[in-house]
């Protein structure tokens, strides 16, 4: 094993649905794919192609029916369930369309919620944590603001902060931009930008914006199950 | 709102089932204690003459074929006095009372009334039948010419406290004996039948004398009465008698109020374990995308699966709190606020704490119990499709 192993490999990874059934239906076919630790990569394909399929294999939300998918060197395949739960607690963080805060708690409260899932209690560190995460993402003010009294672009950048709160390697964003309106979808990509480039936590970006995908280091596009195309951005460059 | 609702519901629940099971216990003591505070829970009496067929003895030919059932003479107990010691040391009864019955006729000038005399040791037989609690003129004493009488016949036979009656027995002896005490046994027809003497004089009235018709017992468990009336007939060969066996109706009404009683629990208990379920299984269809979220953020199966159980467990024990309490109040005002005619209160009422505790943690079971389908539900959502909704 190298050194220092991709946070996200996948080697040979399938997907089929209704299996050993007539209608048998592979979705995802033999994707090969490799992240880097503080890659910024736009994941980016027409709708039914697959995406959100790989999104959730490569969350551990979903298990692949061939292939070898590897989270920080760590091969998942034969993983229990508990372990599985444990690994994506750990190293991965998890951004949707949707920002899925619980509503009868504050920004503070949600975004110290993987802590508590964590260690049941909440303590003095877990405070500070989720305090140090909202002022990263500009919201030290609006801490102890329910969420549902948030705007949709401040609600997405707490639960950019969530996603963040157990330092995972990797953070899938499954188009968090898509709910909001260009102002506020521009400010929520510069804060993933930020955690990226000051934390160097690899980010997984699902996009249909190809304004914020040529802002990655690297796009992905999937066509029909296959990764089609992966290739650098001028923003790399 | 929801969980306000469905404590509620497990409130009225327990309260319900403490209501009930407090008012049927103490009315079921109640009956009890009034049965068998005027009867033993056990009575030895001697068993039936039986009447065999005529043999030749050389033969063994029967010589008189049909057989009449004999005349059941007033008997003693064979060897009485060494049933007495040996039932004495059993550890499973309290009191051992021998006594002597007799049917006799009590004479006043030209009034006369039947009546059962039956003769008692009165420092045993008194543990047994609370007579002085029944006495309600002059005193509870029982010396050789002593005689208690009930209500009825004293005013049938016009007679009060130290008046002299004529006892004549069935056997043919008579004794005058004077009143010492009138009891009412809250029975009319106890009130005119039942008398108490001496043991020596109902001895000497029945030409029985040294002899006793019953041996009465009390034992600690009445439930127990007529497993521990088995041992004892077979220990001793006297025939034993409950006060279960003869009082079959009355047991079983009691069984029967038990049945209800249980009955009722059990389908109150199902229709709180029903309820909490489906408010339970209605919250994880409305969380489901939170469970989704949580279980992506590491939560695993078992913690989600113990929320859900956590939960049913608090609303039952909350609710069967506020029930518990609420069910407790309403007896003791139904019990302060329902009296008797002449202002006493109707049966002593019984609160247990053991039926608050059992209900309180017998309602946090059955919520988690009832909380088990949402919370296995719960944590079986696979989450992709929870949070796709």
């Amino acid at each position: 094993m190298a050194e220092n192993p991709p946070v996200l490999r996948l080697d040979g990874v399938c997907k089929s649905y209704n299996i050993g059934t007539p209608v048998e239906i592979e979705v995802l076919h033999d994707i090969a794919l490799e992240l880097q630790r503080g890659e910024f990569v736009a994941l980016i394909g027409p709708s039914g192609s697959g995406k959100s399929t790989l999104l959730n294999i490569i969350g551990l939300l979903d298990r692949p029916t061939r292939g070898r998918l590897f989270i920080e060197g760590r091969e998942t395949s034969k993983l229990n369930d508990a372990a599985i739960t444990e690994l994506r607690g750990h190293s991965i963080g998890f951004v949707f369309q949707y920002h899925y805060l619980i509503s009868a708690f504050t920004a503070l409260e949600n975004v110290m919620m993987p802590l508590l899932v964590e260690h049941a209690f909440p303590n003095e560190e877990m405070h500070q944590r989720a305090h140090d995460l909202l002022a990263q993402v500009g919201l030290t003010q609006w801490e102890n603001n329910l969420a549902n009294n948030m705007s949709g672009g401040q609600q997405q950048r707490v639960a950019i902060a969530r996603a963040l709160a157990m330092n995972p390697a990797l953070v899938l964003a499954d188009e968090p931009t898509g709910n909001l309106d260009t102002k506020s979808a521009n400010t929520v990509f510069e804060m993933m930008q930020h955690v990226n480039q000051t934390n160097g936590t690899t980010f997984l970006l699902v996009t249909h914006n190809m304004d914020l995908a040529r802002r990655c280091h690297r796009i992905v596009e999937v066509v029909d199950g296959r990764i089609v195309t992966t290739r650098p951005t001028r923003a790399t460059a | 709102m929801q969980t306000i609702f469905i404590v509620m519901a497990v409130a009225i629940g327990v309260a319900v089932i403490v209501f009930m099971s407090a008012l049927l216990l103490s009315l079921q003591a109640n009956f009890i204690k009034r049965v068998l505070t005027s009867q033993p829970h056990i009575q030895l009496i001697p068993p039936d003459e039986v009447a065999r067929p005529l043999r030749e003895p050389a033969s063994d030919r029967v010589l008189a074929p049909i057989v009449q059932r004999p005349a059941q003479r007033i008997r003693s107990i064979d060897q009485w006095q060494k049933i007495k010691s040996q039932l004495s040391e059993w550890p499973d009864i309290v009191t051992v009372s021998p006594t002597m019955t007799v049917s006799a006729l009590a004479v006043r000038g030209d009034a006369n009334r039947s009546i059962t005399l039956i003769g008692i040791d009165p420092e045993v037989y008194f543990k047994i039948v609370r007579v002085p609690d029944y006495i309600i003129a002059g005193q509870p004493r029982v010396l050789t010419d002593d005689i208690l009488i009930g209500t009825e016949l004293a005013k049938d036979l016009g007679v009060t406290l130290g008046d002299k009656i004529n006892i004549q027995a069935a056997t043919g002896s008579s004794r005058v004996l004077t009143i010492t005490g009138i009891f009412d046994l809250g029975n009319k027809s106890a009130n005119q039948r039942t008398t108490y003497v001496a043991l020596r004089t109902a001895q000497a009235l029945s030409n029985l004398v040294g002899g006793v018709t019953t041996i009465d017992l009390t034992v600690p468990d009445v439930y127990a009465a007529e497993e521990i009336a088995q041992a004892v007939q077979a220990a001793t060969g006297v025939e034993a008698d409950s006060w279960i066996k003869t009082n079959v109706q009355f047991f079983t009404a009691v069984n029967a109020q038990q049945i209800s009683n249980t009955l009722i629990r059990v389908f109150v208990g199902l229709s709180v374990a029903f309820g909490i379920a489906s408010v339970l299984i209605v919250s994880v269809i409305q969380r489901s995308k939170d469970i989704g979220i949580l279980r992506a953020m590491g939560t695993s199966q078992g913690q989600i699966l113990r929320v859900f159980l956590l939960q049913g467990g608090l609303l039952g024990f909350l609710g069967s709190l506020i029930g518990a309490a609420a069910g407790g109040s309403a007896v003791v005002f139904w019990h302060g606020y329902m009296r008797q005619a002449d202002g006493s209160e109707l049966f002593p009422l019984i609160l247990e704490p053991s039926l608050f505790i059992n209900m309180v943690l017998l309602a946090a079971v059955i919520g988690v119990a009832a909380a088990a389908v949402p919370a296995l539900r719960a944590a079986k959502l696979d989450p992709v499709v929870a949070i796709r909704g």
